[in-house]
């Protein structure tokens, strides 16, 4: 049995007696450890750069302001402490798919030291150089090189000064696990530690950005690499395992309050009145603090902000128009209305684009088919609501969060209470995972108001109703594809048209979209126009036609149907529909759907710069071989037993990452309950830091995909979403977990007389694929195409009816 | 306000709260526990699971005077630094991501191994089945259920350490 955590027994004992009449500095020095979020109060005094251990200026590092760390120093980075561990500092978060065990394993084998040996600070604003926190799956892609360069600097530095102290040439040392030696006189060494240990480097990096940061130091040759390309474990899990880490919800401060929002009962409502005198007898009532229309209730102790909140008496005025149709008519909606905005190009009229001429080709097929798609609304629904904690100590604030853009909800902050952006600080902690552009943006700048108005430390966090109706929505699409095939079964014109729901776009904690802001009646000049990307595929279509239109809906402020980046935005929306329809195009050819897909891609022999051609056939190729395919056009003969089998395919790359998958289903004709048995995901993302990480994010990606396929949708009268819970909004079980997950790590460029391939994103690409499989799959199986997601028991079951394959 | 008295992870406290107080709020806020977590206050999710004289209860929705045993939290099921079998087969199989949900699946996983050391897949499926997960780690946790429960059969068979050393 292995001990509570990664933090040796001794140090976890001396930390539990630490109550902090030590220096925490001095104690973590002594240790020649540094470990991370044991206390909140504790955080304040994490060593960083710009901290006295490391060097030597303002005694308490923590004190404000709180100006952003210099990219361009490479003591903003790392610190190298005189035991030849060190502690680096990574403007990401962490939100549970392991970038910050990768972080390490990029910055120890760059740096030589070993894993073990070093620690991790990931998302403050006053500690960690400005990275952007996370999103776009880009944490290693693109993140990972400025942070691989400046720790190969850190050891080319150390060698520099190791060539001086022991009067050998650079080209002469050795170095092993922070430990410099002289291969041809063993009996002479340094120690990192030795060299630099707790004192500065006080060495300048160069780059226009943070993202070219970068020293004189080459990184190492993929083949050098002895870190990366290990499933180490991640160092975050035995916290999480037993209960020890301290996340963003956890953090308790002295005189600190709890407040609950109070929301309008209807989109767009007005405030009239509050009757304070429902609340003011309750123990622990505080305030209520009101604005516009915002209104939130502070008490002492949480239960209390929660009754409070619940019985607070507002006499709200519905707005006297609707605010949007109801899901029960958006698809007749969004194919009815008038697009007010095109998709891409603010401003211009079309967001169309046209290859060949798709009408003139579609004239002259020998087979066109026409198919329409629709996909709902759907939330993030964060299994821990939204939350922050704001401290507006000494006239500064300090936000707790989990949000994973700290350093925009700094500024953010900064502007919406007109504090300079010194004064702010946001310290990110681990939380539950975001997916995106979620409530916790809203809850931070929530947090800091009230902060500001009660002047005492104040935790906020939302009710489960709160964040199922009023998070941001991944968008809804209704799509229009025509496709037309020669009379030998080639597609030769391909008409792909989409209307979004995108026109209450919100971005990352911006001072006038987040929702206070919103409610208070602070306006940006004009709603954002939102948008999609087209479908990401490398067929090779001589005539095809792409056309994306926002549609708006009456409400475009204070909706509940504001829409924010949603994994992969957009992505498995435009993938079900494009993938799914070339499944019907396959049918139409009397084709086998892996054998139609490969055909189209071999179609061209174009090749672009990631070589995305040949690396989709590789991953195509590797899914039905790992799947065992059975070569076949879909649909196969309906026979008599309850449960119906099939298996469907889907291929798509999102940026510089290919995935085709493979989902194998079991659709219950009595019930219409579908099972996804098992699934293949071949996955092409270049070079892999952690396989099992890699694996593990994979198997999210699926499952989650799964459960917007299968299960999610947001639902709504003309006046208020009424998704509110578990219930109204469900989300994949266990029961529904697949038996069997295969995935095939297509590590890099198939070709082997090109060079390596760097690492590209995983956060999200194998989402994407994800329902257009499973529907592809239940076709197989029934022989029925079911063009609306997601396919929950009764949907499929009609759909079954309606095609006279229900029951047995 | 009243005085109510809870055994908690061993210890027993005795709080001046309101007696309808949802147990959460006392472990998290007064105890300062951090294992059960607030998910949705409906019962629904499970993410504030805490084993009451070992029975999986949602502690979102049951009030302080109405716990009738002794609360044991996640920070509760290891003893001496040892971690609980189903503790270590999560780290072994790297079960969590963001691990919010995870003290409820962790507990849930425990209590339904105490009845039914060893569960067939379907009933680990069916077991496990109200603890919701937004990481969708499903599918390792369901792995992770069956190789804790083939680590307590085997030190229950003496081919490990005592089951009652390991688990306290």
């Amino acid at each position: 049995m292995s001990h509570l955590s990664e933090i040796p027994k001794e140090l976890a004992d001396a930390l539990d007696t630490f109550n902090g009449t030590t220096s925490r500095r001095d104690f973590l020095k002594s240790s020649g450890l540094f470990v991370l979020s044991f206390s909140g109060t504790g955080l304040l005094d994490t060593p960083g750069p710009d901290s006295g251990e490391a060097s030597g200026a303002p005694e308490n590092g923590t004190a404000a302001p709180y100006p952003e760390p210099d990219f361009r120093l490479l003591d903003s980075w790392l610190v190298v402490h005189e035991d030849s561990t060190a502690t680096f500092y990574v403007g990401k978060t962490d939100g549970g798919q392991g970038t910050g065990t990768a972080f390490r394993q990029m910055m120890c084998d760059e740096l030589d030291i070993a894993f073990v040996k070093s620690t991790l600070v990931m998302g403050r604003t006053d500690m960690t150089v400005d990275q952007g926190g996370s999103g776009g799956s880009d944490a290693i892609e693109r993140d990972g090189w400025a942070v691989r360069r400046v720790a190969a600097e850190a050891r080319r530095v150390l060698l520099e000064m190791a060539s001086g102290r022991l009067g050998v040439p650079m080209d002469e040392l050795a170095v092993s696990d922070g430990l410099i030696s002289i291969p041809r006189d063993p009996s002479r060494t340094v120690t990192y530690g030795e060299l630099v240990g707790g004192r500065r480097f006080d060495v300048m990096l160069t780059g226009s950005n943070v993202n070219a940061t970068t020293g004189v130091a080459s990184v190492k040759p993929v083949q050098d690499l002895k870190i990366v390309g290990q499933s180490l474990p991640r160092y975050d899990i035995p916290g999480k395992v037993d209960g020890s880490l301290e996340w963003a919800v956890d953090v308790r401060l002295p005189d600190m309050v709890h407040a609950r929002n109070v929301r309008p009962p209807v989109a767009g409502a007005k405030r009239i009145s509050i009757d304070e005198s429902s609340v003011r007898d309750l123990s622990g009532f505080i305030r209520v603090v009101s604005r516009g229309n915002y209104v939130a209730v502070v008490c002492e102790r949480e239960e209390q902000a929660i009754e409070a909140a619940s019985r607070l008496e507002v006499q709200w005025e519905k707005p006297a128009t609707k605010s949007f149709p109801s899901s029960e008519d958006l698809f007749d909606y969004l194919r009815n209305a008038t697009p007010m905005s095109p998709a891409r190009g603010r401003g211009s009229r079309t967001a169309t684009r046209e290859q060949g001429n798709t009408e003139q080709a579609m004239a002259a097929a020998a087979t066109v088919v026409e198919a329409e798609y629709d996909f709902p609304f759907q939330g993030h629904t964060a299994i821990g609501p939204a939350h922050g904690l704001a401290d507006p100590s000494d006239g500064q604030m300090t936000i707790y969060t989990n949000d994973m853009k700290p350093y925009s909800l700094r500024t953010g902050v900064a502007e919406f209470l007109d504090m300079p952006p010194e004064q702010v600080r946001v310290i990110w902690m681990d939380g539950p995972q975001l997916y995106g552009r979620t409530a916790a943006d809203d809850a931070g700048f929530e947090a800091a108001f009230l902060a500001k108005e009660i002047g005492r430390p104040v935790r906020v966090q939302w009710m489960r109703h709160e964040e199922t109706a009023w998070d941001t929505k991944g968008p809804a699409f209704a799509f229009t594809l025509r496709g037309g095939l020669d009379d030998e079964g080639n597609l030769i014109a391909l008409d792909y048209r989409a209307r979004v729901a995108d026109y209450a776009h919100v971005g990352y904690n911006q001072p006038d979209t987040v929702l206070i802001a919103q409610l208070m009646g602070i306006r940006p000049s004009r709603p954002a126009s939102g948008g999609a990307s087209a479908p990401a595929e490398m067929y090779a279509i001589p005539n095809r036609r792409q056309e994306t239109s926002v549609v708006r809906f009456p409400r475009a402020f204070e909706t509940p149907l504001r829409t924010g980046n949603l994994r992969d935005p957009g992505g498995p929306q435009v993938t079900f529909a494009s993938e799914s329809f070339i499944d019907e195009m396959a049918v139409a050819a009397n084709a086998d759907p892996v054998e139609f897909r490969l055909r189209l891609l071999r179609a061209s022999s174009e090749e672009d710069r990631v070589f995305m051609r040949a690396r989709s056939i590789a991953v195509v190729e590797a899914a039905a071989e790992a799947y065992d395919w059975d070569t076949r056009p879909s649909g196969k003969a309906v026979g008599s037993d309850r449960i119906l089998t099939g298996r469907g395919v889907a291929y798509a790359y999102r940026a510089r990452t290919a995935i085709a998958e493979i989902a194998e289903v079991e659709v219950d004709r009595e019930t219409g309950r579908v099972w996804v048995k098992r699934m293949v995901c071949a996955h092409d993302c270049g070079l892999v830091i952690n396989p099992d990480g890699l694996r593990s994010t994979i198997q999210g990606n699926l499952l989650h995909g799964l459960s917007r396929a299968l299960y999610e949708e947001v639902q709504f009268d003309t006046e208020m979403v009424t998704s509110v819970d578990w219930r109204t909004h469900p989300t994949l079980r266990h029961v529904d977990a697949p038996e069997t997950i295969d995935i095939v790590i297509v590590n890099g460029d198939p070709e082997p007389d090109r060079p390596d391939l760097p690492p590209y994103g995983a956060g999200e690409p194998s989402h994407r694929p994800v329902a257009a499989a499973v529907a592809n799959a239940i076709y197989d199986a029934t022989g029925v195409r079911l063009r609306r997601a997601p396919f929950r028991a009764e949907r499929v079951l009609a759909a079954l009816e309606a095609a006279g394959v229900e029951g047995t | 306000m009243s005085d109510v008295t809870l055994d908690v992870n061993g210890e027993t406290h005795t709080l001046d709260v309101d007696s309808s107080t949802p147990l959460l709020y006392v472990l998290r806020n007064d105890l300062g526990l951090r294992g059960p977590r607030f998910g949705c206050g409906l019962s629904q999710c499970g993410a504030c699971t805490v084993l009451v004289d070992g029975v999986a209860r949602r502690s979102c929705t049951l009030p302080v005077s109405r716990v009738d045993g002794e609360i044991t939290t996640l920070e509760g099921l290891s003893g001496d630094g040892e971690l609980h079998p189903v503790q270590q087969a999560w780290i072994d199989d790297q079960v969590p991501q963001c691990g919010y949900c995870q003290n409820g699946q962790i507990l849930t996983a425990k209590a339904l191994l105490d009845r039914n050391p060893n569960p067939t897949d379907e009933e680990i499926r069916q077991g496990m089945n109200g603890v919701l997960c937004r990481c969708m780690t499903y599918y390792r946790i369901q792995a992770a259920v069956r190789h804790a429960a083939d680590a307590m059969a085997a030190d229950a068979s003496g081919s490990g350490p005592a089951r009652e050393e390991v688990i306290r």
